[in-house]
Parts: C-alpha cells; structure tokens; sequence
C-alpha cells in the first residue's frame, strides 16, 4: 500500500432542486409565475429555498493510497458525477473537504472544446491546453496521439469531416496522455468501437501500472472489476459499499442499494428520470404470473414491464430494453416497436405499459441487469435512461431426474434441438 | 491539470500529514464571500487563454468571403457614413482636423472597446459547455475573448496608417501613448464585460441588455462629436465615462489636435481601474456556482 494520496471527509453537495424548465432565471419567469397564480403570494410561503434542495451527495468520506485505481460505481443519480466534479474542481462542495497530494488531472468528458471548424491538429492542442496540458508536452506527444487515433491522413483536415468514430478516437488519444499523480475518468470510455475500447482500457491498466492513483466513474462493471482493485459503491448521495472492487459490484448488482433488485418505480413524475415528452414510472421484472419476482427458473420466461407516463404522445416516444450480464457483457437490445401493431405509432397519452418476454430456456444462471431507454424518432432523439434499473438472478429449480441442471458455463443456455443419429 | 487551490493553513484538521508526504497539494472545500484574485494560478494557465484566443481568432474569418478584410471596412465603412451626416451635413466641429479622419480614429478605439465588451459579456455562456467539464481558473475564459478584437484593431491600423497619409498628417511622439490609451480600452472593457457575463451566467436578460447598452454608450462618448463641445467646467465629469478620455486620448495621440485635459483622462483611467478590479473580484465571488446555474 502506497502513501495516501487522496482524503475525503464528510463530503457534501446540495443543488437547488429545478423540476422544470431551464436553471436561469429571467424577470419574464418571474412574470409567468406571478401570471399563473396571482394569489399565491397570499398562501403561506413554501419554506423556499433550503426545502426546495437536494443533496447530490452527503457525507461522503473515504482515502485512496497511491496507486490504487478505485471504481466508483452506482445508479444514474447516485452522485458518482458530482463527486468527480468536486474533485476535479468544477463545482465547489457545500460541506467537508477533500485533499489531495500530487497533481490531479480530470477527464470528465473526452473532447472537451473540441470544434468541428477546427483540424484535427487544432483540436488536440486545444483539448489538450483545456486538460490542463502544457503546449510542449502536447508538441513532444503529438505523433503518438495521432498515431493512437489512426488518424495520421486527417492531420490538418476539419474536424467535421471526420466520421464520429474518428473523432472519438482522437479525443481520447488526447486524453490518454494525462499523467497526473491522480486521475479521475468519467464514463469516458463508453464512447467508441470495441475494439478501440479494450485498447483504451489497455492504455488506462498502464496509467494505473506506473503507480498512477484513478478514480474511475463507470456503468461498465467487467471494466471496473477488471481495472480496479476496490469500488465504492454510491446510492443516493452517500457511500454504501467499499471495498474489493468484485465484492462492491457484486452487492450492486445484486440490488444492494435501497431499491428491491426487481422492482424500480418512481412516484413522482418531476424526479422520474426523463424529460417533458415522457420519464419512466416504473421498471419491473414479473414471473410467467405476471408478479414481480427477483429470482426466474432458468425453464421459465422472464418478464420485463415498464411503465411510463406518455407526456406527448405525437412525439411517438418508444423502450428499449438492454440486459447485461454480471460481468458487464451486453447479450441484446430489444425495442418496444417491434409489438406487432406499433411500429412508429404513436402510444396513448397517459401512462403506457410495455413488456416484453425473455424466452424460456435462454439465460444461463446468474445475475442480469435490465436498463431502459425511453426515445422518439426511430432512437434518434432520447429522453431519458436509467441504467441498470433493475436486476434478477436466473436460477436452475429444475429436479434431479432433469437433464439440464446445474451451473453450465456461458451466459446463455438455450434448450438447443439436438439429434443423434449414425450416419450412413 | 489541478484543482482549486485553496490556502493552506497548518492547523488545519483536513491538512493533516500522518501517513503522507507531507502536507496536501490541494484541499477542496466549501467557497463562499470573497476570494482572493489567485493571479498565480492564471499565470500557470496563460497557455489556455492563449489557445482559447487563438481558437477564436481561427474560427472569426474562416468560412467568410472577405475574412480579415473584415476589420477594416467596418470602422472605414461607419466613418464614411458619420463624415457624411455629421461632418458633411451636420456641421459638427472635429478640433481642426478633417472630420472624416476625426471620426475614423474615434472609431477604431471605440471598436477595440465594443468588440471586447460584447465578447467578455458573452465569452463565459458562449463557452458553459467547457466550464461544464473542465476546470481552470473561469478569468481565461473573458480574457481570452478579447484576444480576436485586439488582432481586428492592430489590422484597422493600417487603415488609419493609410488615412493619416492621405491627409498628410504626420504622426508624433505621442503615438508612443497609444498602447496605454488602448489598455485603458480594454481595461473598461473587461471591467464591464466581467460583471455582465457574471450576470449572463444566471440571467440571460444581459444578452438583450448588450446590443442597448453599447449603443447607449457610443452616443454618451465623444466619438462622432468632439469633447470640445462640452463646456471646459464639466468636461472632467465627462471623463465619468471612461471611453471618453481613451477617445479624446487617441485623437491628442494620432492627431495631435485638442488638449488632453489631464483631469479628464485622470478620471477615466481611475474608473476603467475600478471598473476591473471589481469586475475581477464579483467573478472570482461567483465562479464558484457557475458550473451549477449556467
């Protein structure tokens, strides 16, 4: 164990809460208001302000010894992004402190300021200056970074003529040259190809070899298992769980949180996640009777229902469903406009539910995450997500006398149709 | 590559060392009131508002069929109509010197002005989503913006190079005050532009302020009319208006005519100070939230 080199104590952010609109004010709001309810002044005033708050985070305390590479794991909302802002100096904490030893750099976004107008030459002494660079180190990297990106030819060609791929991979050939004593990386690599991701997580397990500290926001639990040694676990503001990064992913996917693994709803349309067109109400996993159950037989079919409030309906808002593995592998994407009668049609107004059936006999045992997508416009457009919003485990409950029992290796295990025969 | 610096105090209870190498590079905690300027850290992130700057400068003219050319026909352009209504037709005095030529160099100092005021005022919600996720002292990012005006100026220069031979006048060692009368400018420029993009940051109100306030401005500043014309007992509080002493200022300079009331520019110059200096510290009181509200 390393010296310490980061120390955080009774970290704390509070945000106004704004349920509607946008976060400035103007004097015309102010006139909406007042036209919308001219009374009001006259009701007792709402406690403002201090009751009209939450805090992303509360409380927040833990140190990180040098050269530890820590994942910092949750659900949408649990405060992972507000800690790394914090840390990275964006935002200021309400309470408590964090100290740091050594030079801290932050990759909260890659691409940060880059322009499409500019070249690609341009754009990597810029993001690199915004990245807190110095021009000579970017100068002295310079060939390595386009080398990195693979984009050798476009060297002096506008960004907009890149391909997003492209553009991606030279963000993050800027970003992987950072060498700060400590690094905190925001979901940056949920970006790219798989391919250019495993180089990425190749270039990161070498940040962390040189004794480097990382702080590593991810949704991506095979990469946080993989690349860090410990995880921190954040449920609605505070840590709940630190520790071996295997345990702490474990504990959350297996609905450690305050939520019941199966069953996520959200009673109130303003903190549902989403936007005015439609947010999500509630996310269950239902057994072949139609009742939320956390735990399916591997011979049974697995229900996902998702309800959510249908806010515009012309906007022919949509789910979509991905189921993960433990390990963070995706198995499919499944799409509600595939239910025969509603392709692009619009869904009624109000509450609508979508479900859909995993078929028997198609997971292997073990632990799944559901996260749901809501979008328009063929996926175009999105209006709200919530990762890994629930989760259940697929257990053999079959008898002894059963063929197919036990654990098997894999991920899926479909009842496949085999034949015996000796041929002629 | 680092994060806010705060002040290190020894007694301080998150400093403590046990188990380190001495004490934290940096302790993050809560912010509020006033704070100190922290001029050493901008020095450590020059090279930001250099690329900031630069950025700027490459974006202005790129995709436009006369690029820089720019820059000089707008001042010429203003000037030819402000020779013919106010000089032409308007009798309006110059101090001596041909009108038109009178009204070309008021002008460019008021550009240089201008251009940086709606720059800064715009500069840090033009950029929220850099400030969204990158830290850096939030004072680049004004700074910087008034980099691509500073570059149209030295090109309407040669403008006024070109002006002052044709109409044979010749320049003295008082353009040497030229570079001071433009920092003055700039100085006015940042001051007000720093409050306003302050303000920007929570209430967009300023964005339809702006194009009101400069036009205001150019009316209540000598530009088309000479400070002559005010009586000699309240031409000290003409100098109220910081401008009005850099364009009476850059007249003395180029033209050599009128007198540079000393009591005018005086006051000018004590302004455009405040101006900045408290437009630097409402900044650094509020970027703190930035990232929150913008």
């Amino acid at each position: 164990m390393g010296r310490i080199a980061l120390r955080v104590e009774g970290l704390g952010k509070q945000f106004p809460l704004r349920n509607t609109g946008p976060s400035y004010d103007t004097l015309g709001d102010a006139i909406v208001r007042f036209a919308k309810a001219p009374l009001a002044f006259l009701r007792p005033k709402q406690p403002a302000g201090r009751a009209r708050s939450f805090w992303a985070l509360r409380d927040v305390t833990f140190e990180v010894r040098r050269g530890e590479a820590v994942g910092v794991i949750g659900r949408n909302g649990a405060g992972k992004s507000t800690l790394l802002k914090i840390l990275s100096g964006v935002t200021a904490p309400t309470e408590g402190t964090a100290a740091i030893w050594g030079a801290l750099g932050a990759l909260l976004e890659v691409g940060t300021g880059f322009h499409l107008e500019l070249t690609g030459r341009e754009n990597v002494y810029l993001n690199g200056a915004i990245l807190g660079m110095k021009r000579a180190e970017v100068a002295r990297r310079f060939d390595e970074i386009i080398a990195f990106a693979g984009v050798e030819r476009f060297v002096d060609t506008p960004a907009k003529h890149y391909s997003s791929g492209m553009l991606m991979r030279l963000a993050f050939a800027v970003a992987a040259q950072l060498d700060t004593d400590v690094l905190v990386v925001d979901e940056a690599l949920a970006v790219g190809d798989v391919e250019f991701q495993r180089k990425c997580l190749q270039k990161m397990e070498q940040v962390g070899a040189v004794g480097r500290t990382v702080l590593f926001v991810s949704h991506d639990m095979a990469a946080v298992t993989r690349l860090c040694s410990r995880a921190i676990l954040l449920d609605r503001g505070s840590v709940v769980a630190d520790g071996r990064a295997s345990e702490v992913v474990h504990k959350y996917l297996h609905g450690g949180t305050a939520h019941g693994a199966a069953v996520r709803e959200w009673a109130d349309v303003a903190l549902a996640p989403g936007d005015t067109v439609a947010r999500l109400r509630a996310v269950r996993i239902v057994d072949e009777e139609g009742k939320p159950a956390p735990e399916i037989a591997v011979n049974q079919s697995v229900g996902i229902e998702i309800d959510f409030w249908n806010l515009r309906p012309e906007e022919r808002t949509a789910v979509s469903v991905a189921l993960h593995s433990q390990e963070g592998y995706c198995l499919f994407y499944g799409h509600d406009f595939h239910a025969p009668g509603w392709k692009a049609g619009p869904r009624p107004k109000g509450v609508v539910r979508s479900t859909c059936r995993i078929p028997r006999n198609l997971l292997a045992e073990g632990l799944f995450t559901v996260s749901v997508y809501l979008h328009s416009r063929g996926g175009t457009e999105s209006h709200g997500s919530e990762a890994d919003a629930v989760a259940f485990t697929v257990v053999d409950r079959s008898h002894r006398d059963d063929p197919l029992i036990g654990s098997w290796s894999g991920i899926v295990r479909p009842a496949l149709d085999w034949q015996i025969t000796v041929p002629p | 590559m680092s994060t806010r610096a705060s002040e290190y105090a020894p007694q301080d209870p998150a400093a403590r060392s046990d188990d380190a190498d001495g004490p934290p590079t940096r302790i993050i905690r809560p912010v509020s009131g006033w704070l100190p300027l922290d001029l050493a850290e901008l020095w450590r992130y020059r090279e930001l508002v250099f690329f900031l700057a630069w950025r700027d400068v490459q974006l202005r003219y790129r995709q436009t069929l006369l690029g820089i050319a720019w820059a000089i026909l707008q001042p010429l352009f203003t000037a030819v109509v402000f020779a013919v209504f106010f000089g032409y037709l308007g009798h309006i005095p110059s101090d001596g010197s041909p009108y038109p030529l009178f009204a070309l160099v008021g002008l460019v100092a008021w550009q240089l002005f201008a251009f940086a005021l709606l720059q800064s005022s715009e500069s840090l919600v033009a950029n929220q989503h850099i400030l969204r996720r990158a830290y850096f002292p939030r004072i680049v990012v004004p700074m910087a913006s008034i980099g691509a005006g500073v570059l149209d100026f030295l090109a309407s220069g040669a403008v006024v190079a070109v002006a002052l031979g044709w109409y044979g006048v010749h320049p003295t060692w008082r353009l040497l005050f030229l570079p001071m009368l433009a920092v003055q400018a700039l100085c006015t420029a940042m001051g007000v532009g720093l409050w306003l993009a302050t303000l920007n940051v929570r209430y967009r109100d300023v964005r339809y302020t702006l194009p009101f306030l400069a036009q205001i401005w150019l009316l209540a500043t000598p530009v088309a009319y000479p400070a002559s014309i005010v009586p000699e007992r309240w031409r000290s509080l003409l100098g109220v208006n910081p401008m009005a002493g850099v364009v009476e200022g850059f007249r003395w300079a180029i033209l050599g005519t009128g007198r540079l009331s000393p009591g005018l520019l005086g006051v000018s110059s004590i302004i455009a100070v405040a101006l900045l200096v408290s437009g630097l510290y409402y900044m650094r009181r509020m970027e703190p939230r930035f990232a929150d509200v913008i």
